[in-house]
């Protein structure tokens, strides 16, 4: 870490649109690929992340602290009340498992649909899922009140010799989610493995015999055999093809938590499509977000390069006017349903107490992402981050937008309320991001966080017939 | 078998493509038991070794089929059998509330089959194997391919293998011992 390369020259011309921009700039080499991303865990630990991390693990110990003030004393201590039952911690529930909706979205989807591209950033967006599965989970587990009997959530005999009532969403969401969780963590394990070994190999040689060991053991004794490798591709792409359904069915299933009800506002069919649009287009911002700060500052831009944050800017830009498209079709749809509950439902979403929530919510999702129509501005890294926290921002706000609009007007109006969060609300939320950072900081100290050995594969010189023929199949 | 203690032969190229080649003479040579260590898939070099396909998508149709009978036996019996309940206007056991968690139940299971049946058919982990001994081997992960040809192959013979793998272009060619 202690000599980053400059940010390159970079001759960015519109490219000839027949011929591919290669995936890895500046003329690297095999090694140069395993030299560039092993330097942030070999070297020094740099000042900056140091107090970074000591940020993250304030709010982690905050996180821990507010967790423990709650159930000491109860779910009281937040916002929620009648009529507004589900309030922030829901809300963070399924902003968090959003995000992590981008990981598998570029690990699994794209690499079906044969998107070279998605190699240098799917260890990364791996690692965010989760990480971030792990920050959405704390949520509903502490909102059910008395955590010390979580464990009726699962098919479990117990003292009141009952089973869980498999019918409820609620209990969909426990498979969903834990299910999305151990998919994720082995599908990222799986990756990981090549490059630990060249972890391994490299601590071996430079005489680091704990990290060797502690590389060693994870690495299981690869050592890049084909046999291997042949069950090992398998592996992979049938984990690709279990999670592309998996992701789609995990923010589904979130959805029915709301679409399940018959509560106006949440009682649409467009809810399931509409949530994992979502879903992706919060996890591509977070992937920014991320992504932008960790190029620049482990110098790694000539493999994430300006063509995949254009990409993924491509991808900001479809999903942000998809979410547009259903902000859209939700006002149709109960004005032409003649329901006067879900007019008035929408109605008061928009112009409502809640209207500025609203507001934000679509000037950050649907607004916001439309600057990508111009190429200067999705090839340029401060335009990306910027936007990329406003699509934090928005995404949050609809997920408030959803939960609390809809509660907040109950059927009878002498249960109307404005819901206000309080402190703890707040400080729990701030904790999660402080778990999130905290892991992902150790993440890029101490793991590949590009999948080397993937990238390797798709360098012109990984091609068996390169050099000698220029046709691209063999 | 005409060697005692040893585990085989390797070498080390330097390319994708010498190792390629490489190996489609190996295998022409008629060495079978071989394998090639690479720091990524190189694609097609199984055609060249006579590696064949992995079961694995076998043992994952079995894992998820598992799964399935599992989600909707676990949920017939507890909501409809031993504590039938009526709740949300359906019958205790109502089929299309099964689903969502019928299809987890599956995703889980295959995916957990695809993992540690991988592991299991690569007979990892194991964190110490003779090829290890080689001189270059570490560069295996990093930007160098090796090919080897096991002590078992009825062809063997240290040092007529030796020759021929540095004929082919081979270079640090070692004899390693089991």
């Amino acid at each position: 870490m202690t000599a980053i390369p400059a940010e390159p020259q970079i001759v960015d011309e519109p490219e000839n649109p027949l011929v591919r921009a290669p995936l890895v700039e500046g003329g690297r080499s095999f090694a140069d690929v395993t030299n560039l991303v092993a330097a942030p865990a070999e070297g020094t630990t740099p000042r900056g992340w140091y107090l970074m991390f000591g940020v993250a693990i304030a709010l982690l110990a905050n996180l821990g602290a507010m967790i423990g003030y709650l159930i000491f004393t109860g779910v009281g201590v937040w916002g929620n009340n009648v009529p507004v039952g589900w309030g922030w911690p829901i809300v963070n529930f399924v902003f968090w498992i959003g995000i992590g909706h981008a990981g598998t979205l570029i690990s699994a989807v794209l690499f079906l649909f044969r998107q070279k591209w998605r190699t240098s950033i799917n260890r990364a967006s791996e690692a965010m899922t989760i990480f971030a599965v792990m920050a959405a989970g704390i949520f509903p587990a502490i909102h059910v009140g008395r955590i010390w009997v979580i464990y009726w959530v699962f098919p479990l005999p117990n003292q009141m010799a009952m089973w869980p009532n498999f019918k409820s969403p609620l209990l969909w969401d426990v498979f969903a989610v834990s299910t999305y969780f151990t998919i994720s963590l082995l599908f990222w394990f799986v990756g990981l493995i090549p490059d630990l070994a060249t972890f391994r190999d490299r601590a071996v040689k430079a005489g680091r015999t704990v990290a060797a060991k502690a590389y060693g053991i994870f690495s299981f004794g690869w050592h890049g055999s084909n046999r291997h490798w042949m069950h090992y591709e398998k592996a992979y792409l049938i984990l690709a093809g279990l999670s592309t359904p998996l992701v789609f069915s995990v923010h589904s299933i979130v959805s029915f938590d709301f679409a399940v009800s018959l509560l106006p506002g949440w009682h649409t069919t467009i809810f399931p499509p509409y949530f994992v649009a979502g879903a992706i287009f919060s996890g591509f911002g977070m992937v920014l977000t991320l992504m932008i700060p960790a190029r620049k500052w482990l110098g790694l831009h000539d493999l994430i390069t300006l063509n995949h944050l254009d990409n993924i800017a491509k991808v900001l830009l479809l999903t942000g006017t998809m979410v547009g498209y259903a902000y859209a079709m939700e006002f149709f749809i109960a004005w032409y349903s003649g329901v006067q509950y879900e007019q008035f439902a929408f109605i008061n979403r928009a112009f409502g107490p809640y209207a500025w929530a609203y507001w934000i919510m679509v000037s950050c999702n649907v607004i916001s992402p439309q600057f990508f129509w111009f190429r200067q501005l999705r090839r340029n890294p401060t335009v990306l981050f910027v936007i990329s926290i406003f699509v934090n921002i928005g995404m949050w706000f609809e997920r408030f937008v959803i939960t609390v609009t809809s509660l907040h007007r109950d059927f009878l109006p002498s249960s109307w309320a404005y819901f206000s969060p309080t402190l703890i609300d707040i400080l729990t939320y701030a904790g999660s991001f402080g778990l999130f950072f905290t892991m992902f900081l150790l993440f890029a100290r101490f793991l590949p966080i590009i999948a080397m050995s993937e990238v390797k594969g798709v360098m012109p010189e990984a091609n068996p017939h390169h050099g000698h023929d220029h046709d691209e199949k063999h | 078998m005409t060697s005692n203690n040893k585990w085989g032969v390797v070498a080390e190229f330097d390319s994708a493509q010498s190792v390629y080649h490489a190996a489609e003479k190996l295998t022409a040579e008629g060495y079978t038991r071989t394998d090639a260590h690479t720091p990524f898939p190189v694609h097609g070099i199984d055609k060249m070794l006579n590696h064949r396909e992995s079961p694995l998508g076998w043992l994952v149709v079995c894992g998820g089929a598992t799964g399935i009978v599992v989600a909707q036996a676990m949920m017939y019996w507890m909501n409809a059998v031993d504590y039938p309940f009526w709740v949300s206007g359906k019958e205790p056991y109502a089929w299309p509330a099964t689903i969502p968690i019928t299809f987890e139940l599956m995703v889980l299971l295959s995916g957990l089959t695809a993992v540690f049946g991988m592991f299991g058919l690569n007979k990892l982990p194991r964190l110490h194997h003779p090829i290890f001994k080689h001189s270059t081997l570490h560069r295996v992960t990093d930007d160098r391919f090796f090919l080897s040809v096991e002590a078992t192959d009825p062809k063997f013979d240290s040092e007529k293998t030796l020759q021929f793998l540095q004929s082919i272009g081979g270079t640090n060619v070692e004899i390693i011992e089991d």
